[in-house]
């Protein structure tokens, strides 16, 4: 089970245990994190599921698609190099630990 | 494939050891026209049950039809996502470029649709939305008395929508009709479907003529999406069956939400009255109303090789109906108020929209024309009666009203 935390725009750190295969959006979601809109549902449509992958963890979850980097355009706060759409991250045993940080707004 | 039995233009399948089979036929017009018994039943029978009346599974709980309708590697839709197997016989018209295909195919043409229908494009619309919005109730509450369907649910999306995808042609009967056509087109060869098949031979010409680049204007939906056949993202004919992919999906659909959510708010005076004391639920309202009617109530899927669901083993070339509208009132899912209507219920995770890789590309349009729609009545109407019976029209793959007499009771 991964452990994943999540650092709101506020500094408000919640560590929420996850399921392998879940989404870090999935698993905002189910946690009950206002951070995450998620109006799509993880269909990569809405840009409400914005989140900036902490430094530490950049080199582990992956690259943004091209598709993703479209959908990224739509978001409402400023997208970085860390930026991802949390739908998009697949936990796997290697990212227990992962640390996400949630922009001041999602619409 | 000379010795193998098909129904429906796919393959018959022997029900697997122990799954229960029920003698249903989920296309009866009476089942269509009010399908929530059929959808209890569904789900009490099982994650998984078969229907030997067209040799197809069917699932209605809420894990289990959300796993396979998003299931794209074991579960197809290049087959088609209606009962005909696209691998066993000629389509009925040239398969959609985005619904009826998979990765990678349909990553290419999903991306050129996301990006001209995306957040950021719909914000775009929405003034223009807001603005038709206002004037079509305005008129509409002068005149009292209104058939919502045509009057409100149709007119609307037919004032904004071709506009936005910059047609110059519109034709309210035809462009309604054309989506009811492609949905019906997924059931069973029923009169329904034998219907839809004869308008569409009249309307398809229309249709195709109407996608052409020179009919559309330089700034709309059409145009990026034909910008993207000059970069080569996408073929110049590509562009125009991506188009006509916005015009079977993107009309019928948002005028049944519409209608749907008029009919729950006549239904349901309380929630109006909630509503219009705090204009703020409009976004979780249109949710609910997606996830209370399913305005798409059945997708089937194909299994694209041998699987299992629900632990039963499932061999290629099972059709799978996900009964879309089952799973949203699923009380195992929303809780033993599903069958409620509640507009402050945020039902995160419905699957009006479907769910995963083909999840509804056109979900801004769709929640943008809902809420302009419905803010606009809020402002202006202090109750929706009805005013007369509010029959169903029966249709194979959506749950849409026929008639919807309203009385539009002034603000
Ligand atoms: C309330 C209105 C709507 C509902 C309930 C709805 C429902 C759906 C559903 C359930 C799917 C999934 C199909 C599948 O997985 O096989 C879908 C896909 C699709 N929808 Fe919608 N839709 C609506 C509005 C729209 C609009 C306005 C457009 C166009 C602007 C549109 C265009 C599409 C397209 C092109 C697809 C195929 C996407 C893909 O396969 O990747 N829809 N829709
Ligand atoms: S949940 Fe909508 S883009 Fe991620």
């Amino acid at each position: 089970m991964p452990r994943l935390t999540f650092v709101e725009h506020d500094g408000t750190e919640t560590t929420l245990e996850a399921a392998t295969g879940d989404s870090v959006m999935e698993t905002a979601v189910a946690g009950g994190l206002d951070g995450i809109v998620a109006e799509c549902g993880g269909s990569m449509m809405c840009a409400t599921c914005h989140c900036y992958v902490d430094d530490a963890w950049i080199e582990r979850t992956g690259t943004r698609s091209e598709s993703e980097d479209d959908m990224l355009e739509s978001a409402v706060c400023e997208v970085r190099p860390t930026s991802r759409l949390s739908c998009q991250i697949v936990l796997t045993p290697e990212l227990d630990g992962l640390v996400v940080h949630l922009p001041e707004a999602q619409v | 494939m000379r010795d193998m039995e098909l129904i429906e233009g796919h393959r018959a399948i022997t029900p697997p050891e122990g799954m229960p089979v029920w003698d249903v036929d989920p296309f009866d017009t009476d089942i269509l026209r009010d399908p929530e018994a059929y959808y209890g039943e569904l789900r009490a029978r099982g994650p998984v049950v078969y229907i030997p009346r067209w040799s197809v599974l069917a699932c209605g709980q809420y894990e289990t039809t959300r796993t396979v309708f998003s299931d794209h590697e074991n579960f197809v839709s290049s087959r088609g996502v209606g009962l005909n197997d696209f691998h066993l016989g000629e389509p009925w018209r040239p398969p959609s470029i985005i619904l009826e295909v998979d990765p990678p195919e349909h990553t290419r043409t999903r991306r050129v649709m996301s990006r001209a229908l995306s957040p950021k494009v719909v914000k775009t619309l929405v003034a223009m939305f807001a603005e038709t919005a206002e004037r079509l109730v305005e008129e509409l509450v002068a005149q009292h008395r209104i058939e919502a369907v045509e009057d409100l649910a149709e007119r609307f999306p037919i004032s904004v929508f071709p506009p936005a995808v910059g047609m110059r042609d519109v034709d309210q009967r035809i462009l309604v009709d054309y989506g009811a056509c492609v949905f019906n087109a997924m059931g069973p060869d029923n009169a329904l479907r034998r219907a839809a098949l004869a308008r569409n031979a009249q309307i398809a010409p229309w249709i195709m003529a109407a996608c052409a680049r020179e009919r559309l204007t330089e700034d709309g939906i059409g145009a990026m999406i034909y910008a993207d056949a000059d970069t080569g993202e996408i073929a110049a004919d590509e562009a125009s069956l991506l188009v006509r992919s916005l015009l079977s999906a993107g009309v019928d659909t948002t005028v049944t939400g519409i209608g749907n959510a008029l009919h729950c708010f006549a239904a349901n005076p309380g929630e109006w009255d909630r509503l219009r004391a705090d204009p703020s639920l409009v976004r979780p309202a249109i949710e609910e109303v997606l996830r209370y009617t399913s305005p798409v109530h059945t997708f089937g899927r194909t299994a694209g090789r041998d699987s299992q669901i629900a632990g039963f083993p499932v061999v290629e070339g099972t059709k799978i109906l996900c009964v879309l509208g089952a799973a949203n009132l699923d009380p195992g899912k929303w809780g033993e108020d599903a069958g409620c209507f509640r507009i402050d219920r945020r039902p995160m995770g419905h699957m009006a929209f479907g769910a995963g890789i083909h999840g509804c590309v056109g979900q801004n349009i769709a929640r943008a024309e809902m809420e302009a729609v419905l803010t606009a009545l809020a402002r202006k109407v202090a109750r929706i009666e009805f005013d007369g019976a509010a029959p169903w029209r029966p249709n194979n793959a959506i749950h849409a009203l026929d008639k919807l007499p309203l009385k539009l009771i002034p603000a």
